[in-house]
């Protein structure tokens, strides 16, 4: 900062040299930086000291979340609040058919009975928020604080699975995925400021992928299935789980694999017996199954998450509007495509109206790819890619996609984004829209700087810990292999520049320039724009997951 | 960010790994620099959404009434006006008391809320506004003042202090530059409780850093404009005028430094005090606000001299206020003279750290009128002794934590407290610091570890426990008596530290004079 400052004695020599060699015992020497304490590089670290250090780690992202407790959080409060006291004061048989509130229980038994498990602790700090009735929209303090600690005490599960996944990866790596998953913005702008519970679900999912690339498969597929009675939009994967574990756990000949097939299509069927049971004994489970899969609701969100349909949509208005150009008469929709399906109207005017069915078969069509790899060469290493896209797939052709779901594939792609330095700048463009396409779902100015705040930091840290990870490990491949050290090294392309820079673009036109020109007009342009921007982002993610599965072998 | 720090930290623990935890470092100071400051922005805007100090008590409510009031004064008033009595400006409610700086601070801040949301800082009208836009609009004020004062400060201060030490302890420095930024008493005050402290320590911050790489003019100038924003920065000015003083007397000429210094912080008070300067009597009217006398010696329950030992000493009732004035000031001159006269002997730049923590303690417990807050003054100096000193920056940060706890609860500021409190626990236990502290495991570990199970007691009986009725404010009292004792010994050890500075120049001076 300061020449002279440089030039100046060093502050510490000015005062007498004697300062070092003082006798008292108070003041240790100062060499932080060179502590020989453990003097050879263990492979494998010690289990305490990894525990310790994933603990500091999540515990100084506790710290950010217990700050965010009373800071804006969406109806999803009000509707874990309603199942807390559902599951609360009515009998089993009645969690799935009660109407007392809008927001009816539509998870699947597990969820329900974590929900349970919460109520007992929520009807001891405050009887009110479990009431049925006299707790609808209930929000007193002891409510948000005891809520908003659920989801903070159960994101330690999701600790718990990057703890497993990363245990015997090297020191590096581990920190740094670490730091990508438990500091993910997204997770925080939607468990911790929206309200959700994705990072206890996600958790589960990560230790079912950890048991399944130890090649426990019985475990891993064990504990899908338990996932799947929690939260059921996680079944987009169970395809590739289906075709995997078939082919890598059911080996052996013909007897050994059908049995192998028995023991765990039993546990399988023990689990969902487990869940599905109670009800189908209550002759509930028609009325479960309708909770959770309401076709009712339209092919897009309110919001429309930035996937494959978005083009659909925009090519179809464009469509329309040419076509009346020219002089055709086209008739306008009445239906539209937040909405559900009203009675036969299609909500394009032009396209091919899309159906439930429709989409549920390009999901397939496109994870095929991945089925067939999945087939022929069942790997473990492949199967948190495979199952990665799988996700993604789902998100991108789903039916009625939340822009939330980008959460399930974002976070299992950390594990693997340091892999190569593909698999990095992947990541890094990846996360950054999974992100930025979440923004909408905090609106009002007093989370504004914090979600910014949040993806900035995830970005820095993300940039910093690629490139430096990446130098280091090809500064030594090139001294010894002679490569050429640019081609492998962490940097941002122009192209990848010129799309983050339309990012920021695209958020400064709707925060700032929109409200000038249009004042309080078209409120949904700048969201359409956000959606229509981040799907080139995850359209291009999509496409680079496929190359990539099946470019590998 | 931490996660940062604690990279930076890890290699220290294992040297043949150190490049994992480094790859913070490895990309260039400025970008791990980056990561710090943003994670202090950070949380500086998660304590923000919570309450500040009188959200929603009429008819006085709080410190943020009373930064929008002067706001709301200094736009409305000619200059004339601000400290005055009027129809206008109820000098009772909420007036202005403090120097002229935090009015034009004031005035530039009531600009930037005018724009956005005109009702806020209507004449009269305004008194009491609480909005949530007008809230947001108060913590922005706050935010930028300290992003864009105390942040560059304390980068300043860490350029400086670590330019001539070792290259390699960049993970320390790290650890070092979260620790001041980090330093949860002052968030909390001032992003929590609301006020703008971040202001006057931003500049002293400045100011002993631009001293620290001997550019003395342009550190006296900023010190006169700390003190010029806050009159409490004077805590400062023994060590300030000490060490000045002192390195004047070791030049060739004396009287000429003297001079230069003198006349540098004459001709800034001049201007930040010109429009005062047109009678004689109006600064004097100015002054007379700034020293609040008539609040008595001590409110509430604070840690220092005379409300600790009002419990056997009913000083209230003994003396007159204008006795305690006196009692007061020789009190304090005479418990400082002593830190002063080791940095005008002795004056080396560790010294000076010293000495500005030992003046500031003084301060605190013998000045008139002291506050709970003012913790936050002493507490500056000691996380500039951070890698020096770790330990006795540890303890001073618990107990000016516990000693603010009965304030900040009353501003139902428990949940951002808690928080901080973690975080720092966990930051300065962010390996690269470990080692030093495990060493100082000595005679006095018992002593601490009941200090701190004192203190989470007190903590946890203070929230659960109502107090009997006889004595309603036992459990303050008595967590002001364990916080005495600790600051008292960090005074002492202080002191006693100065000492030995002293000792050994003099031993350098006379082994040199040998050679």
């Amino acid at each position: 900062m300061s020449p002279s400052s440089s030039s100046s004695p060093p502050l510490k020599s000015s005062t007498p040299n004697t300062t070092r060699r003082r006798p008292k015992a108070m003041k240790p020497p100062k060499n932080h930086h060179k502590h020989h304490s453990d003097q050879t590089p263990i492979p494998k670290p010690k289990p305490n000291r990894l525990i310790t250090e994933i603990l500091w780690v999540s515990l100084v992202a506790t710290c950010i979340k217990f700050l965010l407790i009373p800071a804006y959080h969406s109806t999803d409060f009000e509707v874990h609040r309603n199942w807390l006291a559902i599951t609360h004061s009515l009998p089993l048989s009645q969690w799935y058919s009660d109407e007392t509130s809008p927001w009816t229980l539509d998870y699947p038994p597990f969820f329900a009975h974590f929900e349970h498990f919460l109520s007992f602790f929520a009807s001891l700090v405050d009887p009110i928020m479990v009431h049925l009735q006299q707790g609808l929209n209930y929000k007193s303090q002891p409510t948000i604080l005891f809520q908003r600690l659920t989801v903070i005490v159960s994101d330690f599960v999701l600790v718990f699975g990057i703890y497993r996944l990363t245990r015997n990866s090297g020191y590096k790596e581990r920190v740094l995925i670490w730091v990508l998953v438990i500091f993910s913005p997204g997770l925080m702008i939607v468990d911790h400021l929206h309200f959700q519970y994705n990072g206890f679900l996600l958790g589960i999912l990560l230790i079912s992928l950890s048991a399944l690339e130890e090649g426990k498969d019985l475990l891993g597929g064990f504990v899908f299935a338990v996932l799947l009675c929690f939260k059921h939009l996680f079944a987009v994967a169970a395809p590739v789980y289906f075709v995997y574990l078939l082919r890598h756990y059911c080996r052996g000949g013909l007897i050994r694999g059908f049995g192998k097939l028995v023991i765990i299509g039993s546990a399988v069927v023990a689990v969902f017996a487990a869940a599905y049971g109670p009800f189908l004994y209550h002759g509930q489970i028609q009325q479960v199954f309708h909770r959770m899969f309401p076709f009712g609701r339209g092919l897009c969100h309110a919001y429309w998450a930035p996937n494959f349909w978005v083009f659909y949509i925009i090519l179809d208005k464009v469509l329309a509007f040419s076509l009346v150009k020219m002089g055709f008469s086209v008739q306008t929709p009445t239906a539209s495509f937040t909405g559900g399906l009203v009675g036969d109207s299609s909500p394009f005017a032009v396209l091919p109206r899309v159906t439930p069915m429709v989409t549920f078969s390009i999901v397939l069509l496109a994870i095929a790819p991945c089925l067939i790899k999945a087939w022929k060469d069942p790997q473990p290493r492949m199967i948190t890619r495979w199952i990665a896209y799988a996700y993604t797939c789902g998100f991108m052709f789903g039916w009625h996609v939340h822009e939330k779901a980008s959460l399930h594939f974002v976070i299992p792609l950390a594990i693997i984004s340091l892999k190569s330095v593909e698999d990095a700048k992947h990541y890094f463009y990846l996360s950054i829209v999974s992100c930025y396409s979440l923004f909408p779902l905090l609106f009002e100015a007093q989370e504004y700087p914090i979600k910014v705040l949040l993806l900035l930091l995830h970005a820095t840290l993300m940039w910093i810990g690629f490139s430096s990870h990446f130098t280091t490990t090809n500064r030594k491949a090139a001294e010894s292999e002679q490569t050429r050290y640019n081609k492998t090294s962490f940097i941002v392309g122009w192209f990848g520049k010129l799309y983050l820079l339309g990012l920021v673009a695209v958020e400064i036109y709707g925060q700032f320039v929109h409200p000038i020109i249009f004042a309080e007009r078209l409120p949904f342009l700048p969201l359409m724009m956000i959606s229509i921007y981040c799907a080139f982002g995850m359209m291009y993610s999509w496409i680079w997951q496929l190359r990539q599965i099946v470019k590998c072998h | 960010m931490e996660k940062k720090t604690k990279k930076a930290t890890k290699p220290s623990r294992d040297g043949s790994e150190s490049n994992i935890w480094s790859f913070l470092t490895q990309k260039g100071t400025a970008a791990s620099f980056i990561c710090i400051t943003l994670f202090a922005i950070l949380v500086r805007i998660a304590v923000s959404i919570h309450p500040y100090s009188g959200a929603g008590t009429p008819p006085k409510y709080g410190d943020y009434e009373a930064q929008r009031h002067w706001m709301e004064i200094t736009l409305n008033l000619p200059v004339k006006e601000w400290y005055r009595n009027s129809t206008v400006n109820d000098l009772k409610y909420w007036g202005l008391d403090y120097p002229p700086l935090t009015a034009y601070q004031s005035y530039i801040h009531g600009l930037f809320l005018r724009y956005f949301d005109p009702q806020s800082v209507e004449l009269y009208t305004s008194r009491g506004y609480e909005s949530y836009i007008g809230k947001l609009l108060m913590r922005w004020t706050v935010l930028l003042s300290d992003v864009l004062i105390f942040f560059p400060a304390v980068m300043y201060f860490i350029i400086v202090y670590y330019s001539g030490i070792h290259e390699g302890s960049k993970s320390g420095r790290l650890w070092h530059f979260a620790m001041i930024l980090l330093n949860p008493c002052l968030i909390l005050i001032d992003h929590g409780h609301f006020q703008y402290n971040c202001i006057s320590l931003g500049l002293t911050v400045a100011a002993v850093s631009a001293i620290l790489s001997d550019r003395d003019i342009v550190g006296s100038i900023l010190f006169s404009f700390a003190l010029n924003h806050k009159q409490m920065s004077a805590y400062f000015a023994p060590a300030f005028f000490g060490y000045l003083f002192g390195k004047c007397l070791k030049r060739r000429n004396p009287f000429l430094e003297v001079l230069k210094l003198g006349l540098a912080v004459l001709g800034t008070f001049t201007v930040l005090w010109w429009p005062y300067l047109y009678s004689v009597e109006a600064p004097f009217e100015v002054l007379s606000r700034l020293a609040p006398f008539e609040r008595g010696i001590y409110e509430d329950y604070v840690a220092n001299f005379w409300c600790t030992t009002s419990v056997i000493v009913k000083w209230k009732r003994l003396f007159s206020t204008q006795a305690l004035r006196i009692l007061s000031l020789v009190s304090t001159v005479s418990t400082c003279l002593p830190s002063m006269l080791l940095l005008i002997l002795a004056p080396s730049r560790r010294n000076f750290l010293f000495g500005l923590l030992s003046s500031s303690l003084s301060f605190y417990f013998f000045s008139f009128q002291v506050h709970e807050k003012s913790i936050l003054l002493p507490l500056l100096p000691a996380s500039f002794l951070a890698i020096d000193e770790p330990l006795i920056f540890r303890w001073l940060t618990y107990f000016a934590l516990l000693s603010m706890f009965p304030l900040l609860r009353r501003d139902e500021l428990i949940l951002p407290y808690i928080a901080l409190y973690g975080l720092f626990v966990l930051l300065y236990n962010a390996p690269v610091q470990r080692e030093d502290t495990r060493e100082t495991r000595s005679p006095f570990t018992t002593l601490k570890y009941f200090a701190i199970a004192c203190s989470l007691l007190l903590h946890i009986v203070y929230l659960m426990v109502t107090p009997p009725r006889r004595y309603p404010f036992l459990f303050e009292a008595v967590m002001m008596l364990l916080c005495f004792c600790q600051f008292f010994f960090v005074f002492m050890y202080t002191n006693m530290k100065q000492w030995e500075l002293l000792k050994l120049s003099s031993q350098t001076v006379r082994e040199k004079k040998n050679i």
